[in-house]
């Protein structure tokens, strides 16, 4: 209990303080999360929306498991093929990514893709098949039933991208692999907290932790929000 | 009267079983049809058809002079809209919903004009109510008026008061009705009550087995069918 007021206190202390160390790290992770989501978002919504779309016509085949087993990817494995690819042997060594913030947003669009693909593919999925039937006799063309579908899945779609930002935010094992977790260039909190606490400074860990969850809280508060705008758009 | 639609030796078969052969049928332009039978007689599927949600395996279906295959034009097809038995509406205000079609078209209509849509079906003063939250008969008339607003040349319905109580059936029956006397429009009417087709059908039409066994002028065919499957139907006995 006295470590955790320690912590509170501790974590406190930075946030008014406003250690300039401990904001560049949440900056970083701020960015490197927000654009790992957008990526893994522009490249998996459209995907997952056609084949929720296919799946109403026709079975997924093989595609549904491989999707679900990408849902459950572990983040190490993730960084393991970033760190190959990017590593100077590898296919991709010539960008001298490694140990850069762009390897980290690498590695976690990675992470995120299969679930930003898979849950919106549940979500158009689950809307009812005979509204798109429906819609097309209404006279829409498949492009219009498809941004119909897209909208009255929205609050699925939304479900998508929330469980994306909760899995990114929190993962350390593809960022401290591809990232290096080097001070004032790709420290994030996930990667600072396994070093404070590496050190022993178990205070700091936990003060760092409570500003990820509070940070994670701030994010899910504002997507709610625009899920339950989308809820009675 | 034109014909809007003409069928010859029209087949349609779903994993290798026949549930649709009309040699012979034309649906004249502004005329009330409807259609009876049994479960399974095919009914769905011609309306699907006419509906050009799917197109037949064999034979030929013309509408309004041209020949119908999936390159059908985006122009033809809005010309048709379909009310099914149980509405699937849109997570929208109940205008929202009415909108829809008129969209889709890139139309508009003003408030004053959709509402007096709304206020033909009984539905003005949920205008800004979420669709979801409105009963069956209120959805199946939302569903009639969403279908209505694009001013269709052909209405489709496929047992559209199958669930509702008598005032909501006579209120659909009533707008269809006025909508056919005052636009023209041609309408096709699955029902399975043999007492709405009278009421509002100019001819009846009886499929049994995905075949047309008789189509009459509607008198005719609940006073005088030829066919004896006609006259086993209109006593209520089971047909197959």
């Amino acid at each position: 209990m006295e470590i955790l007021v320690t912590a509170l206190q501790e974590a406190w202390r930075l946030i008014i303080s406003r250690d300039p160390v401990l904001f560049e790290i949440i900056g970083l992770t701020l960015r490197v999360t927000g654009s790992a989501l957008l990526f893994a978002v522009v490249l998996g919504l459209p995907i997952g929306v056609f084949l929720g779309l296919r799946s109403k016509e026709s079975k997924l085949g093989c595609l549904a498991p491989i999707i679900n087993t990408g849902m459950g990817l572990p983040p190490v494995v993730a960084g393991l093929l970033v760190f190959i690819l990017l590593s100077n042997q590898g296919v991709l060594g010539d960008l001298q990514w490694l140990f850069t913030p762009r390897a980290m947003i690498v590695a976690q669009t990675i992470i995120a893709w299969p679930l930003v693909i898979g849950l919106s593919l549940t979500a158009i999925r689950s809307v009812d098949d005979q509204l798109a039937v429906q819609l097309t006799s209404l006279g829409a063309t498949r492009w219009q039933l498809a941004l119909t579908l897209v909208r009255e899945a929205r609050l699925g779609i939304m479900a998508a991208v929330i469980a994306a930002f909760g899995r990114i935010i929190a993962e350390v094992g593809a960022v401290i692999l591809v990232g290096g977790n080097i001070a004032g260039e790709t420290r994030v909190l996930t990667t600072a907290i396994v070093l404070e606490t590496r050190k022993g400074n178990f205070g700091l860990a936990l003060a760092l932790g409570l500003i990820l969850l509070i940070l994670a809280l701030l994010a899910n508060i504002v997507l709610h929000r625009l899920q339950h705008e989308g809820r009675h758009a | 009267m034109s014909a809007q639609y003409v069928l010859s030796d029209l087949t349609k078969t779903y994993a290798e079983r026949s549930v649709l052969n009309i040699a012979d049928l034309s649906i004249q332009s502004g005329e009330i049809l409807a259609l009876v039978g049994p479960s399974g007689a095919g009914k769905s599927t011609l309306l699907r058809l006419l509906n050009f949600l799917e197109f037949a395996d064999d034979g030929q279906l013309i509408f309004d002079q041209q020949v119908v295959t999936p390159d059908l034009p985006l122009a033809q097809r809005r010309r048709v809209t379909m009310v099914f038995q149980s509405p699937a509406l849109l997570k929208r205000s109940v205008l929202g919903n009415l909108k829809y079609g008129l969209q889709l078209r890139g139309e508009t209509a003003s408030k004053a004009e959709l509402l007096a849509h709304l206020d033909q079906v009984g539905l003005a003063d949920l205008a800004q109510q979420p669709a979801t939250k409105l009963s069956a008969g209120e959805a199946q008339r939302l569903a009639l008026a969403r279908a209505l607003v694009v001013k269709p040349d052909v209405l489709l319905l496929d047992e559209p008061t199958a669930n509702l109580d008598p005032y909501n059936v006579g209120l659909i029956e009533d707008i269809l009705q006025k909508n056919n006397a005052a636009r023209g429009t041609t309408v096709v009417l699955i029902t399975h009550n043999v007492f709405q087709a009278q009421r509002i059908a100019q001819r009846t039409g009886l499929l049994v087995n995905g075949k047309l066994v008789e189509i009459a002028p509607t008198a005719l065919f609940f006073e005088a069918p030829v066919e004896q499957a006609t006259r086993d139907f209109v006593a209520g006995k089971l047909v197959y």
